[in-house]
């Protein structure tokens, strides 16, 4: 059996909950297995209609005012109770930093191997074997479980979301909970969302990213347009985060972030070896950069060389056109 | 026998690097084109300890060794060799006499804030008629009651902009020759002294070069560092150990030139290749990283010998120099035929490192004068 | 109050890696203190410089190169060290590493002792960013990682930690794990008088019999996973490269993302 924790935000699932979500059913499909969902959170009853889509067999959901959000202890009970219950082959969760969190302490906790950022899996007979990369995405390893449950956090943006409803009867199992006197020590006060409507930099399809050659602060309102005609978020390079131009949060390389999206635009950023860490494994890379001998051209799949403040503009004004016409 | 850097050395060249790379190095070509080490990196460099390396705790030091000194200068030379020269005039050229030769009043007084990096040194001995030859100065120090009274000009003054002590020579005797000079500790702001015009550089165009000017100013006696008639032995003193300094500036000139022409050369395409791929430049490449090696090992040594208290080690701190500076030369001028068209143009910083290389053959005794001193050493047996 | 740092020696980041056949090959690596736990030092010295801490002690697992990782830790600012060394250790996985650092961490006394327990919120060689979080879990105590800021008022603490596109203000109370991220504190470059002063600074080894494990507990036969093999990833090809007049490279870059990305 495959069990699934899905993660929602403000009513809604997030995207990795429904990779991982897409990506527990097709995992049980080869398996023979049968796929379970848990959910927590407040009002997330409203969610397993749509969780149920994705071909749940069962799903168990924690609704509570005290899970409104995120809590370590309190959630990592809960997925144990359900993992003693149900003892699964894997257990799947999507790669945001509540995932990161959350999993090495269940896998400790009920004593089952750990397999973080996988971006695939092998099935071997009775075995699953994890594949992620390490050492910044320098090497690729293969991971075996000798202790079941496998948990397995799933990278953002590489296993597919199913689009097709799955029509199943899921049985809903409600959990009743009420917070330990330990949990009732650790709260969050407030949550604040920071981002301009753009797509969170790790889940975006599509990331439009500046370095040092946009030479100042004031110049990235031009990628952002860029990044709003195509429904991307924006990320920066360190260079341009040093140089305070860009919030820490937008940084994309070795003490960044790490992302994989379809299209990866680097504009005016050299491609040092920390930054290839963060963004080698987009799946097409771009690169406008006036120096021909720059490092990025070395993986982009298309590159222009050529002056950034001439060429976006241009750019921008070419799929003004386009959306026009479509 | 081990080649091998003790665990502090190593945290204090991985610390250097990291620092000088991160910030130093940002700003390097703004030095070279303002001509000015920003207040705040000389500042960083005394948080950090970087003005008393080799100087006893006791005094405000680090407490470490030359060999860990000429580390430094290496490191911060290899991120900019103004900011390297600022510290190695300092720290062999004042506050190693005064560690060496100065009474404790005078520790406490002056090599405690200089060692701190709370004030800057600069020595003076340099004249518009005395270069190589030291002994043809023509600034006197004569003596009255409780006091000498300097009088004379000194110019090429490395420092002279930044410093609040300056190590001045002058001769009390002048009929005594090379006996007869003196060394006094100067503080900025004495009547009778003033900063002149500063020069204008082909290199190390961050660090100040200042003309000093001396007109019957007044310096206690108690200044007088060593004896009188002593000037000349500490002179050459500091400049045995000195050469170690700029031989490990050179190197750190080269090393930077080697490795942006490494990069360049793997980056770099022509005929539809890397031209690392091509042997001509492959032979360079290897060449470059062979000379700096033996460079810093030669420089290595005469720091350790000096560590070692032996005093031949002014015959290897002459070769050290003197190799050094040949190996920056070689080296930073085959960086800019690797870079080609490139590297002659301000985009790129080997024309830089070239221009800085140049004075390494010129000052703390010219190419010409270390091979003097070596073949001289030979030659009585040491 | 006391604070405990655990610390990780990783290969440098500009780390060349290299396999023979498909294992790691480990002799040419430089290794360093892994950055995300500079931070974790950093913050814990900014605590005792600022009268909240009175001690900070650092603990880190691994061979003989870990001692470097401390005593750069040490020449931060902390106080004493702590290295547990054995050759059993060789290929254990996080689970292993977490219970090894829990018995070690008892064995200095403990939550009795030490109520801030700072981590790098990963070790940029493993990159499992799931130490702190099992090392809490063991001890039932809760953890707030991926911090920015960190403010300890008496026995509270409000840690801010960063998530997708958003804050999550923590309230918590001590005893406490906190894993640092880049922007929490800039660490400083530790001055050579600092260098030093960390050389004669104790540190203590504890072997796993020292810490009362049996050596079937622990390494590649303890361990939960095994790396069955490394592999280099598939190297990107340098794609097209174009140059010439604005309009004429945007409307070939037009043609790749319809044509080739699928994007337009």
């Amino acid at each position: 059996m495959v069990l699934v924790v899905a993660e929602a935000r403000e009513g809604a699932l997030r995207k990795p909950a429904k990779e991982a979500l897409s990506e527990g059913r097709r995992m049980a499909d080869k398996l023979g297995a049968k796929a379970v969902a848990v959910i927590i959170g407040e009002g997330v009853k409203t969610l397993l209609k749509e969780i149920s889509g994705y071909g749940m067999d069962k799903i168990y959901v924690a609704d509570s005012a005290f899970l409104k959000y995120y809590h370590p202890m309190a959630y990592a009970r809960i997925i144990s109770e359900v993992v003693a219950k149900e003892s699964p082959k894997v257990v799947l969760m999507g790669g945001t930093q509540t995932g990161r969190d959350l999993m090495p302490r269940v896998a400790i906790r009920v004593g089952g191997g750990y397999a973080p950022d996988c971006t695939g899996y092998e099935i071997n007979g009775d075995s699953i074997i994890a594949v992620r990369p390490a050492i910044s995405g320098k090497v690729i390893v293969k991971v075996g479980f000798k202790k079941y449950p496998a948990f397995m956090v799933l990278r953002p943006n590489v296993f597919g979301v199913n689009e097709d409803i799955i029509s199943v009867s899921s049985e809903v199992v409600e959990i009743s909970f009420e917070p330990t006197e330990v949990e009732r020590k650790q709260i969050v006060k407030e949550f604040s969302i920071k981002t301009a409507g753009r797509p969170e930099l790790t889940e975006a399809e599509i990331v439009v990213s500046g370095g040092r050659g946009l030479k100042d602060a004031a110049n990235f309102a031009m990628l952002e347009e860029l990044a709003d005609l195509l429904g991307a978020a924006v990320g920066a390079s360190r260079a341009a985060v040093d140089a305070g131009w860009r919030p820490q949060s937008d940084q994309v390389g070795q003490t960044g972030k790490t992302v994989s999206p379809k299209l990866y635009m680097a504009i005016g950023i050299s491609g040092a070896i920390q930054h290839l860490a963060g963004m080698s494994s987009s799946k097409y890379i771009v690169a406008i950069n006036k120096d021909p001998d720059a490092p990025i051209f070395n993986v982009a799949d298309f590159g222009i060389v050529g002056d950034l403040f001439k060429i976006v503009p241009v750019l921008i004004e070419r799929l003004k056109k386009e959306k026009a016409r479509s | 026998m081990r080649f091998e850097l003790t665990e502090e050395q190593k945290m204090l060249k991985d610390m250097v690097r990291r620092f000088a790379e991160e910030q130093v190095k940002p700003r390097a070509k703004k030095i070279d084109e303002e001509g000015q080490i920003p207040r705040d990196i000389i500042e960083q460099l005394a948080e950090l300890g970087l003005f008393g390396v080799h100087v006893p705790e006791e005094y405000g030091g680090s407490g470490m060794d030359y060999v860990s000194y000429a580390i430094v200068i290496e490191e911060l030379s290899r991120a900019c060799a103004s900011t390297g020269v600022l510290v190695s005039a300092h720290t062999s050229l004042v506050v190693d006499p005064i560690l060496k030769f100065g009474t404790e009043e005078q520790k406490r007084k002056y090599l405690v804030p200089l060692a701190k990096g709370e004030k800057i040194g600069a020595h003076a001995m340099t004249e518009p008629g005395a270069g190589t030859d030291v002994t043809s100065i023509s600034t006197t120090a004569r003596k009255e009651g409780d006091y000498y009274v300097i009088n004379g000009v000194k110019h090429f003054i490395t420092n002279g902009r930044e410093a609040d002590i300056f190590l001045v020579f002058a001769y009390t005797d002048k009929e005594k020759k090379h006996k007869g000079i003196s060394a006094f500790i100067v503080e900025r702001g004495t009547p009778g002294f003033t900063v002149g015009k500063l020069e204008h550089k082909l290199g190390i165009r961050g660090s100040s070069t200042a003309e000093l000017i001396f007109e019957d100013c007044k310096v206690p006696a108690s200044n007088l560092l060593g004896e009188e008639g002593q000037g000349f032995y500490i002179a050459m003193e500091c400049y045995d150990g000195g050469r170690v300094g700029i031989a490990a500036q050179a190197v750190g000139i080269a090393q930077a030139a080697y490795e942006d022409s490494l990069e360049f050369a793997k980056t770099r395409v022509q005929f539809g290749q890397p031209i690392a791929n091509f042997q001509a430049i492959q032979f360079k490449l290897a060449d470059m990283v062979t000379l700096i090696e033996a460079a810093r090992l030669l420089y290595l040594k005469a720091a350790w010998l000096k560590d070692q208290g032996i005093k031949s080690y002014y015959l290897y701190s002459a070769m050290a120099k003197l190799f050094a500076s040949d190996v920056a030369m070689r080296v930073t001028r085959e960086a800019i035929q690797i870079h080609g068209g490139y590297g002659y143009t301000t985009d790129y910083n080997v024309e830089r490192y070239y221009r800085d290389a140049k004075i390494t053959e010129i000052y703390e005794g010219t190419v010409e004068a270390q091979r003097l001193t070596i073949a001289r050493a030979i030659l009585k047996g040491i | 109050m006391k604070a405990v740092c655990f610390v990780k020696s990783v290969p440098d980041t500009e780390t060349r890696v290299r396999l023979t056949g498909n294992r790691l090959d480990k002799s040419e690596i430089k290794y360093i203190l892994n950055p995300y736990c500079e931070f974790a030092v950093e913050e814990a010295v900014r605590k005792k410089e600022a009268g909240i801490v009175d001690e900070v002690l650092v603990i880190s697992m691994g061979p003989s190169r870990a001692q470097e990782a401390i005593r750069s830790a040490l020449a931060i600012g902390a106080d004493r060290g702590v290295h547990i060394e054995d050759d059993n250790l060789d290929g254990s996985d996080a689970i292993v590493t977490a219970r090894v650092l829990v018995e070690a961490f008892k064995k200095e006394g403990g939550l009795d002792n030490y109520q801030i327990l700072l981590f790098g919120l990963r070790a940029i060689d493993g990159d499992t960013w799931s130490v702190p979080s099992m090392i809490a879990e063991l001890l039932g105590i809760p953890a707030v990682t991926n911090i920015v800021k960190l403010d300890i008022n008496g026995n509270k603490a409000i840690a801010i930690r960063m998530v997708e596109g958003g804050e999550e203000v923590f309230e918590v109370e001590l005893p406490c794990v906190f894993a640092a991220r880049k922007g929490l504190n800039e660490p400083r470059y530790p001055s050579l008088p600092s260098i030093m002063k960390a050389k004669k600074k104790p540190i203590t080894r504890y072997t796993i019999s020292d810490l009362g494990i049996p050596s079937d507990a622990v390494g590649k036969v303890g361990s939960f996973t095994e790396v069955l093999e490394y592999t280099l990833p598939p190297q990107r090809q340098a794609g097209k490269k174009v140059e010439g007049e604005p309009e004429q490279v945007v409307e070939e870059l037009i043609k790749f993302l319809r044509e080739v990305a699928n994007i337009i």
